[in-house]
């Protein structure tokens, strides 16, 4: 920090409130991505060509088998995910533009959450493609509350995740082979849990029968998303 | 080209002779268990090695957090070497394991939680290795794969409990023991006997591979600092 206050710069350069930075840094990658739409639609056709290639590869019969649509559902949204996240930094750093948002007199969570922001606005757009469509492809009533809910807890504790090691992944000279090596063993527990609750939700379980799995969820939210938020900054430094 | 210290020759020395003697216990000291046969002796080093692989996934999770509050190359050296070893040894567990599983559950490998969650640890730190082979500059090579030994190092427990809620078959021998396991036993005295030394030789056996390859990053790195000043003095 101390380098950017000496620096020559003018006299109005004093840090920025987190919520400030973090939203101008999401701003900028909502209007980004608003020009090229190429990172949600990217994701959302990789989803759905999935979901296409579970529904031959495995001949799901969904009437029968929950269980399977739901897990079908996370896969492809885990695995079109990391689409977008290996995109979120790599873009930056390609660019040199991460130097500029390293320079900004504000706090290096800003550009965490920042990131993540808008990450996880590009999932949650994705999702919002992916779900209907796969409810009318398999049949089931994936439009309800609580799945929504199930997937919006799932997809803050992946992005959080996702957004650190996208960052770190971006780093290496092996990037896009990397970062799905480093995330998915990571994601399990939420994967697991995300399939589970979702599986309850369409067997009709009552809360009792979902309790458990979502706060797993909870758990791995909230301890990956203050990890992810504190070590950032050593993932970042240049 | 300095040598081993005296007392890493001591200590791999004694840890070699350890390993020779629990070997022979676990052959010919320990009783044979009723149910399973002979190939209960499996337990004593399976347990073992499990026991090595989570202390040295522990020691690199603290080694990165240390590194992180105050960067020592000897931090990132102690946290890749214990990464190293955890693999293998974790690898020890899970074939073991499955050796054993083969007659008792009848099947080489099962869906349990210990088992995931130890292939899922096996998975997170070969990512580990990855992630450090992909990087050349030292100093950054240090600082992500100390980030990603917390992270790794958090995850594992809720992988554990995430797949808990399945039902498991897998024994639990030390502590409570679940009836729908199969294959557990009651440890008899001489049994319990050769378990404890079991896990003393295999700690032992693990700190002084630890050192080893500890002092052989060091040694690399001093090799490849010399190189570096060669070819600078050559082109100057």
């Amino acid at each position: 920090m101390a380098e950017i206050v000496s620096a020559p710069a003018h006299a109005a350069a004093r840090p920025v409130g987190l919520l400030r930075a973090a939203s101008a840094i999401l701003w900028k990658d909502v209007a980004a991505e608003w020009r090229s739409r190429e990172i949600v639609s990217g994701m959302a056709v990789f989803g759905l060509l999935v979901l296409l290639l579970f529904h031959f590869t495995l001949e799901l019969e969904v009437q029968r088998q929950p269980s399977l649509t739901a897990g079908a559902v996370w896969v492809a949204l885990a695995f079109a995910g990391t689409l977008g996240l290996s995109r979120s930094l790599a873009r930056e750093i390609d660019r040199g533009s991460l130097d500029g948002l390293l320079l900004a007199p504000a706090d290096r969570s800003a550009i965490f959450f920042g990131k993540m922001g808008a990450n996880l606005l590009f999932v949650w757009l994705a999702a919002a493609i992916l779900l209907p469509v796969t409810s009318v492809l398999y049949n089931v009533p994936l439009l309800q509350p609580a799945v929504i809910g199930i997937v919006a807890l799932g997809t803050l504790g992946y992005v959080s995740i996702g957004t650190l090691l996208s960052a770190m992944a971006a780093q290496a000279r092996t990037r896009e082979l990397l970062l799905p090596i480093l995330l998915f063993p990571i994601i399990v527990p939420l994967l697991v849990a995300g399939a589970k609750a979702t599986e309850a939700v369409l067997a009709g379980l009552a809360w009792a029968g979902l309790a458990p799995w979502v706060n797993i969820m909870l758990a791995f939210d909230g301890i990956f998303l203050s990890a992810a938020w504190m070590v950032f900054e050593y993932v970042v430094e240049e | 080209m300095d040598s081993a210290s005296k007392p890493l020759k001591t200590l791999t020395l004694a840890s070699l002779l350890l390993l020779a003697v629990a070997t022979g216990l676990v052959l010919f000291y320990a009783p044979r268990e009723a149910v399973m046969g002979e190939v209960q002796r499996v337990f004593y080093f399976h347990v073992a090695a499990g026991w090595v692989g989570m202390l040295s996934f522990l020691v690199a999770a603290v080694a990165g957090g240390m590194y992180l509050a105050r960067p020592r190359a000897r931090l990132d050296e102690v946290a890749v070497s214990s990464v190293e070893i955890g693999v293998i040894f974790t690898l020890i567990n899970i074939v073991s394991g499955s050796i054993w599983a083969r007659p008792a559950w009848n099947t080489w490998w099962t869906w349990d939680p210990r088992l995931v969650t130890a292939s899922v640890m096996e998975l997170i730190y070969f990512a580990y290795l990855m992630l450090r082979s992909g990087i050349d500059d030292p100093e950054r090579r240090a600082r992500l794969g100390a980030v990603y030994t917390i992270v790794g190092f958090l995850s594992v427990p809720l992988t554990f409990f995430s797949i808990r809620f399945f039902r498991t078959l897998h024994p639990v021998v030390i502590g409570s023991s679940n009836p729908a396991a199969v294959g557990g036993f009651d440890m008899t005295p001489r049994m319990l006997q050769v378990f404890l030394f079991s896990l003393l030789t295999f700690s032992l056996l693990y700190i002084s591979l630890l050192w080893h390859r500890v002092r052989l990053e060091r040694l690399t790195r001093k090799v490849e600092e010399a190189k570096g000043q060669r070819m600078a003095g050559g082109a100057a």
